[in-house]
């Protein structure tokens, strides 16, 4: 049980301090590579929970897709180089905010769950499983995962959208 | 259950010292010896014009958007390919429905020049 | 966790960068001679007897190489992305076995690094991965052919990748499992091959463009982009290149051998386990073979035609199969397993159509062609 403690710990320095590199980077391709390195610790702290199925999706979906496109698009706009942002600016006090707004509902959520902590318990042997993921997902959440498609189709749509408005 | 994760980071961490033996072993052994001719980038032995990096065709961010999507989709198909005997024919429509949506988009990029590339 | 086990996982992934690092530079060697042979010469003879010594002479070569860095490149990701290229090439395998296990000083080892019940997503995921390498090879070296070619190999790979994850969807719809071990264990009676006739072209073509082989060697077209995304790189650098490209050709070798021809099942496998790893080796040569053959015959497909290619034929056609087997395992659960060979006909099926409407296509493409040279 240690064991796992130890490399929790390693592991959540890194996630920060990955986190924190990303913000601070000043050239956009080292802030997505520090974001990289991110969804792969956060792939391993889904291993840990023995949710192996998620933990590889994270890693296909994240880190090999949507990590291309953001690394895509900097490279394609030429953006590399950020430069300082203006310390009065809205680009720079709304993250303020919206972070500040998070971090309170976080401390009140766990503050107010603080003495209903439920027991840990043990996942069952096949809990994260692929055939688990798959019978609960076709079955209990039929609907969440039709709709998805859905998304999906109006992500598609306004991508198409907005490149060709551009190219006309 | 993480036990058998852990030859994974094993090789993982061996492969990264190979790797990096590679670099050391080219560092160590090659000459160096830097000129100005050999530091500029290479264009075919003209001088080269402008930033090595420009902007490139909107078509590469599309064809990105495009992958994630249909991405996500693949990862869908593989917990329902494992259980499919267990769902049977509702497995099918289920997955037939949730397809069918997104081949309206896939129509729609076809029809759009989405897919072209001149 | 006993000090055993974990010194037996190292010697595993020792043995297993042995191997790939032998077997890279003798595959180096193998598709010289047999291009030599295919093309009426002899190939190299000179170093050592037969040429056999060839391989060391290149490394050799190579390090002794002076390696250059342009003056405006981003230094650090410069040296990382070769190193990136690699690790993939080098971990895909950590979830196919390569043999059932043997009894080795006393102690039942299995051949193999691991065999986790998402085999067939931890590969997916690690060929997700290898993209980085390269699109970071063509941005560092801040040279317009590099960062093209990365570019263009990058959306190159992502588009191959959805055929190829369709394409494996089959053998695990048929075993029910995504584990490769188990994949392998459920092609005992006979190979995914003839059940999945049509995924295994789709998986093999995918993945030819996913390792950048010939005829989707885009990124390396001289005539257009120099190199690609290895303009800038010279020595050491550009052999780790190197040694990605064809660790990767014997990785998707290995794994089509093992979710299509059974893996290291064959005659005999169950009584001598030794003959399993040898009868993978034999399949993985006559793979080797047919990809240097493919790369003597076809030229290379123009940029436009590969990705529409990739999107408007591959895909779609996956996409089919994958649906036509789930049909064809409900038909299968239903009148019985004699209908599991409808899987195999429809899709040969599915797959002549397609080539028929692709052939209206390519006609007509090559028609406006003539008429815009006029």
């Amino acid at each position: 049980m240690t064991s796992e403690l130890i490399l929790f710990f390693i592991l959540a320095i890194v996630a920060v301090a990955s986190a924190v590199g990303m913000l601070l980077s000043r050239n956009a391709v080292y802030a997505a590579l520090y974001l990289i390195l991110n969804f792969a610790t956060v792939a391993v702290f889904y291993l840990m929970l023995s949710a192996a199925f998620i933990s590889l999706v994270q890693v296909t979906v994240y880190a090999g897709a949507i990590m291309v496109l953001f690394l895509f698009v900097i490279m394609l706009l030429g953006a590399e180089h950020t430069g300082r942002l203006s310390e009065s600016g809205w680009m720079f006090w709304t993250p303020i905010v919206l972070g500040a707004v998070l971090a309170v509902e976080a401390l009140y959520i766990i503050l107010r769950q603080w003495k209903a902590i439920p027991a840990t318990q043990a996942a069952g042997s096949d809990f994260g499983a692929p055939a688990a993921v798959g019978l609960e997902l076709f079955q209990n959440y039929l609907l969440p995962f039709e709709v998805t498609s859905v998304l999906l189709l109006v992500a598609m749509i306004g991508a198409i959208l907005l490149a060709r408005s551009k190219k006309a | 259950m993480l036990i058998e994760y852990l030859p994974i980071a094993i090789l993982l961490v061996i492969s990264t010292g190979l790797a990096a033996l590679i670099v050391w072993i080219g560092n160590t052994f090659g000459p160096r010896r830097p000129t100005l001719r050999k530091s500029l980038p290479y264009e075919s032995g003209m001088n080269p014009i402008g930033p090595g990096t420009r902007r490139m065709p909107v078509r590469f961010y599309l064809v990105a958007v495009l992958f994630i999507l249909f991405d996500i989709e693949v990862v869908f198909f593989l917990p329902w390919a494992i259980v499919f005997r267990q769902l049977g024919l509702f497995g099918l429509i289920e997955m037939f429905v949730f397809i069918f949506i997104l081949l309206v988009g896939y129509v729609y990029a076809w029809k759009k020049g989405a897919l072209e590339w001149e | 966790m006993d000090l055993a086990l974990l010194l037996e996982w190292i010697i595993k992934s020792l043995v297993l960068i042995l191997i790939l690092l032998t077997s890279f530079a003798y595959l180096t060697f193998y598709e010289r001679k047999a291009l030599a042979r295919i093309q009426v010469r002899i190939g190299p003879n000179r170093a050592g007897p037969g040429g056999w010594l060839q391989p060391v002479a290149d490394a050799v070569k190579l390090i002794f190489k002076e390696e250059l860095t342009p003056a405006k490149a981003y230094k650090v990701i410069f040296v990382i992305a070769p190193m990136l290229t690699l690790l993939p090439a080098l971990i895909i395998l950590a979830v196919v076995p390569f043999g059932s296990s043997i009894t080795l000083f006393g102690r039942q080892v299995s051949l193999g690094i691991t065999d986790i019940n998402v085999g067939v997503l931890y590969i997916m995921a690690v060929a997700s991965i290898s993209v980085y390498g390269i699109v970071l090879a063509g941005w560092s070296s801040n040279n317009k052919y590099a960062m093209l070619g990365g570019i263009r190999s990058s959306a190159q790979m992502i588009s191959y990748e959805l055929a190829l994850g369709l394409s494996i969807i089959g053998p695990i719809l048929l075993a029910e499992s995504m584990s490769i071990g188990e994949i392998i264990d459920a092609q005992r009676g006979i190979w995914f091959l003839f059940l999945q006739p049509v995924g295994a072209i789709i998986f093999w073509t995918a993945t030819l463009a996913e390792v950048n082989r010939s005829p989707f060697d885009m990124p390396e077209a001289e005539q257009e982009l120099t190199a690609g995304y290895h303009v800038e790189y010279s020595g050491m650098k550009f052999a780790l290149f190197f040694i990605a490209e064809y660790m990767k050709m014997i990785a998707v070798s290995v794994i089509l051998a093992a979710l299509f021809l059974g893996g290291y099942r064959g005659p005999f496998v169950d009584q001598v386990p030794l003959l399993g790893p040898l009868y993978l080796f034999v399949k993985v040569f006559v793979l080797l073979f047919i990809m240097i053959w493919v790369r003597a015959t076809l030229p290379r497909i123009r940029y436009d035609r590969l990705m529409a290619f990739g999107w408007k034929l591959l895909f779609p056609l996956a996409l089919t199969n994958v649906f036509l087997t789930a049909v064809g395992i409900i038909l299968a659960d239903t009148y019985g397993p004699a209908f599991l060979w409808s899987i195999p006909l429809m899709s040969i099926l599915a797959f002549l159509v397609v080539n028929y409407l692709a052939r209206d296509r390519i006609a007509t493409a090559s028609a406006q062609a003539v008429s815009f040279r006029r």
